[in-house]
């Protein structure tokens, strides 16, 4: 910690040096008009993505695209500061929680004049998919390129010695009173210390071995892999007017009532305490650990848990809730362009192919995401086979129309300062859920005072 | 630091003879001087100066980072006063540094005076300096995995030696001690060794005359070594203190402010207003509560111990 002022200076000399080396990186003058500069965060694509440019390259040669990847969180903070000193890159990977500030902002350019101009088919996409980039203002900000929902992933291992079958755990129901035969399914493989079971008698609950239930967090404001699906066959939502919600629920005693069952497995010992869970690296690594019989997560993991040796994992469908029917929150990732870019026509053409099934059915064939054009989808679905995951649990909703969107708005990193702290002192039982009112007055009032 | 490190701590120190005249400078060596100045200043108010001033001046606005700034007055202030994260951010973060810092000092002395008493070997010097050697966020994430509740190496220790897990980073309550320690871990050597160098600045012939009045290593070490090493010690605390206070890298690699908000130090919050929450203008006006804080504090140390006087004069 103790940095002298000398070293800064040195560090801020160095930095001068290397950043005027580094200064055309995105000089707009320096390189040919029909070069696009393209961000991506995630590295496993990034295979996918270079073959792709190739392919635009070849069919369009008047353009070329130099493809970018930076780790998700220097990804946001370098895109701002691109958008500060126009250096930004011209087309980037978006994420529905941010581009909602961007287009607020005026950052993104709106793309309705170019999917007019050029007929774009729309209808390939999955159901519901490309409308979820049209803003508040219902201007169109991007074409989808993937999308994610949420199952149970499971350690085999450990459902085969608890004797639960394959197919009890793909049809599992759920309700905030008792949990249904999920929290049954939860219970028997919860391990205490000396080998008894969560439904045996003498289960040791402050001596547990391994947890029926794994979770990364406690979900702060929209609990994508924590709570959310829980929450929705409940009958709730998130807000007034979703997706683009300005007055939120996060009050109703629907939702108050399923996080108190939620963190009442806590308390029967099924699930690790919030310290506990905490204080892990992260989920993934205690599931790969043997820690956990069970762990929700969404279809972007499939990679990571692939790579847990020592575990054989497999999938199972999310519960059915009281409303009668499986629910899961559907989000997605579109390529968007920056409003500052000097090659508007050259990054239109690059997002146009990133969008067509050309482009998907080469991301689909890598099988490492969900591609956004309909008919790309059988070829993931082999390329994954062949990875030994078998995905239907993550497809069946959103075939069934079943799904909900992440709950998007201009002030989400707000939200989620107020959210986050709330929910992990519920999770820690410092408050009680029905403090979780109070967070949502707090919530409405920031809403209020943005418009 | 580093000319008194390899001076023999034998070296008698030309004390007792301030009012000699200093030798007459030829005003030829201004231009020169000017010339080697010129690279530092220029940085210095580059990287120092103009940030303070344009920090000075958005912590008055509203700055979105997105959109120009907007003059509001004091309104960011008024913020401040009224925000609880703000205070509890600060109340987290003296708790920091009381421990760090504490904890840090005591051991670093205690390091020192094993090195200058026991041995003088280069190794064991270079050794001790190793931690801090490594870069601070491969430090925070060694450590992030070693604590770790269920599979970290710390807690299957404690499980074998009948000590029940615990949850360093999870825990409201250990949360701050836990990255307090690793920072102490990192930063005693360093701190040690300044110390130690300020051990080798007190003459020999202070500690015979002790031996020979009879006196005990204890009575020693409170009577001589730590009021003749008061001026390093101040310098030593000053600089420590103040880079303590600017915890942030091992809290964004581990806890990220959490549980709850039982992390989420000034620094932290800071950085999350202006860059999660593009709430720039308030942002700076935390950084120029916290400048004021540290200059405040930095003062108070050099007046109350006598930063400028040596007992050895």
């Amino acid at each position: 910690m103790t940095i002298s002022r000398r070293s800064l200076l040195k560090a801020g000399l160095a930095g001068l040096a290397a950043s005027t080396v580094a200064g055309c990186n995105n000089g707009a003058a320096s390189r040919g008009d029909g070069e696009v500069i393209y961000w991506l965060w995630d590295s496993a694509q990034l295979p996918m993505y270079t073959e792709c440019a190739n392919l635009f390259h070849e069919q369009n040669p008047q353009y070329s695209v130099k493809i970018e990847q930076y780790g998700w969180n220097d990804y946001w903070s370098k895109l701002v500061t691109g958008f500060i000193s126009d250096t930004a890159p011209d087309v980037f990977t978006g994420h529905s929680s941010k581009y909602p500030l961007f287009a607020d902002k005026g950052l993104v350019l709106p793309i309705d004049d170019y999917v007019a101009k050029d007929n774009v088919d729309l209808s390939i996409y999955q159901k519901g998919l490309a409308d979820r980039w049209i803003g508040a203002d219902g201007k169109r900000y991007g074409l989808p390129k993937d999308w994610d929902t949420e199952v149970y992933f499971y350690n085999s291992a450990l459902t085969d010695a608890a004797g639960i079958s394959a197919e009890q755990l793909n049809s599992m129901t759920w309700n905030p009173q008792d949990g249904g035969t999920f929290e049954k399914i939860v219970q028997r493989l919860t391990v205490d210390s000396k080998g008894r079971r969560g439904d045996q008698p003498g289960f040791d609950k402050d001596n547990v071995k391994v947890y029926g239930l794994g979770y990364a967090d406690a979900g702060g404001g929209d609990g994508q892999t924590s709570w959310s699906w829980y929450a929705a066959t409940n009958g709730w939502k998130y807000s007034e007017g979703e997706p683009w919600g300005t007055k939120f629920f996060y009050g109703d005693p629907k939702f108050t009532e399923t996080i108190g069952w939620w963190r009442s497995l806590i308390t029967k010992g099924y699930m690790p305490t919030y310290a506990q869970a905490k204080s892990g690296v992260d989920v993934t690594t205690s599931f790969g650990a043997g820690k956990y019989g069970m762990t929700p997560n969404g279809s972007w993991m499939l990679g990571t848990y692939a790579g847990l040796k020592q575990v054989k994992t497999k999938l199972a469908r999310l519960p059915i809730g009281p409303i009668g029917k499986r629910m899961s929150m559907m989000n997605g990732l579109a390529d968007t362009i920056w409003a500052g870019t000097t090659r508007r026509e050259a990054s239109w053409a690059w997002v146009k192919f990133l969008g067509s099934q050309t482009a998907q059915d080469i991301v689909a064939k890598a099988g490492v995401v969900f591609p956004a054009v309909a008919a790309s989808m059988p070829a993931a679905k082999a390329a994954f086979a062949k990875s030994g995951w078998d995905v239907t649990p993550f497809l069946e909703p959103v075939e069934a129309g079943d799904v909900f969107p992440y709950p998007a708005n201009p002030n989400a990193a707000d939200v989620t300062a107020v959210m986050t702290p709330a929910m992990d002192a519920v999770m820690s039982f410092e408050a009680e859920p029905s403090s979780l009112i109070k967070a949502n007055n707090d919530v409405n009032k920031i809403l209020s005072a943005s418009d | 630091m580093t000319a008194t490190i390899k001076a023999p701590p034998n070296r008698r120190r030309t004390h007792g003879d301030p009012k000699a005249p200093p030798k007459a400078r030829s005003r030829g060596d201004l231009k020169v001087a000017m010339i080697f100045l010129a690279p530092a200043t220029l940085g210095f108010v580059v990287f120092y100066i103009w940030p303070t001033l344009r920090g000075a001046y958005l912590s008055f606005t509203e700055y979105s980072l997105l959109a120009s700034p907007n003059f509001n007055g004091l309104a960011n202030y008024e913020r401040m006063v009224q925000d609880s994260f703000f205070w509890n951010a600060l109340v987290v973060t003296v708790e920091y540094v009381v421990i760090n810092i504490g904890v840090q000092t005591v051991l670093a002395v205690g390091i020192a005076m094993l090195m200058y008493r026991l041995t003088q070997s280069i190794t064991v010097r270079a050794v001790v300096l190793l931690p801090y050697l490594v870069a601070n966020v491969v430090v925070a994430l060694v450590w992030y995995w070693m604590l770790d509740f269920q599979v970290g190496i710390v807690n299957q220790f404690l499980t074998w030696v009948g000590i029940d897990p615990v949850a360093f980073f999870g825990e409201s309550a250990y949360a701050i001690p836990t990255i307090a320690g690793i920072n102490v871990w990192r930063h005693m050597g360093y701190t040690a060794l300044l110390v130690f160098a300020g051990l080798q600045t007190i003459p020999k012939y202070v500690y015979e005359a002790a031996e020979v009045d009879g006196s005990t290593e204890w009575k020693t070490f409170w009577r001589i070594t730590l009021p003749l090493l008061r001026p390093v010690l101040v310098m030593v605390l000053v600089v420590t203190m103040i880079g303590s206070f600017q915890i942030f890298d091992t809290v964004a690699v581990t806890t990220q402010g959490g549980p709850i908000n039982a992390s989420r130090v000034i620094y932290y919050y800071i950085y999350e207003r202006a860059f999660t929450r593009f709430d720039f203008g308030y942002a700076s006006a935390m950084a120029l509560v916290l400048f004021a804080i540290l200059a405040l504090v930095s003062l108070l140390q050099l007046r109350l111990l006598r930063a400028k006087e040596s007992d050895l004069a």
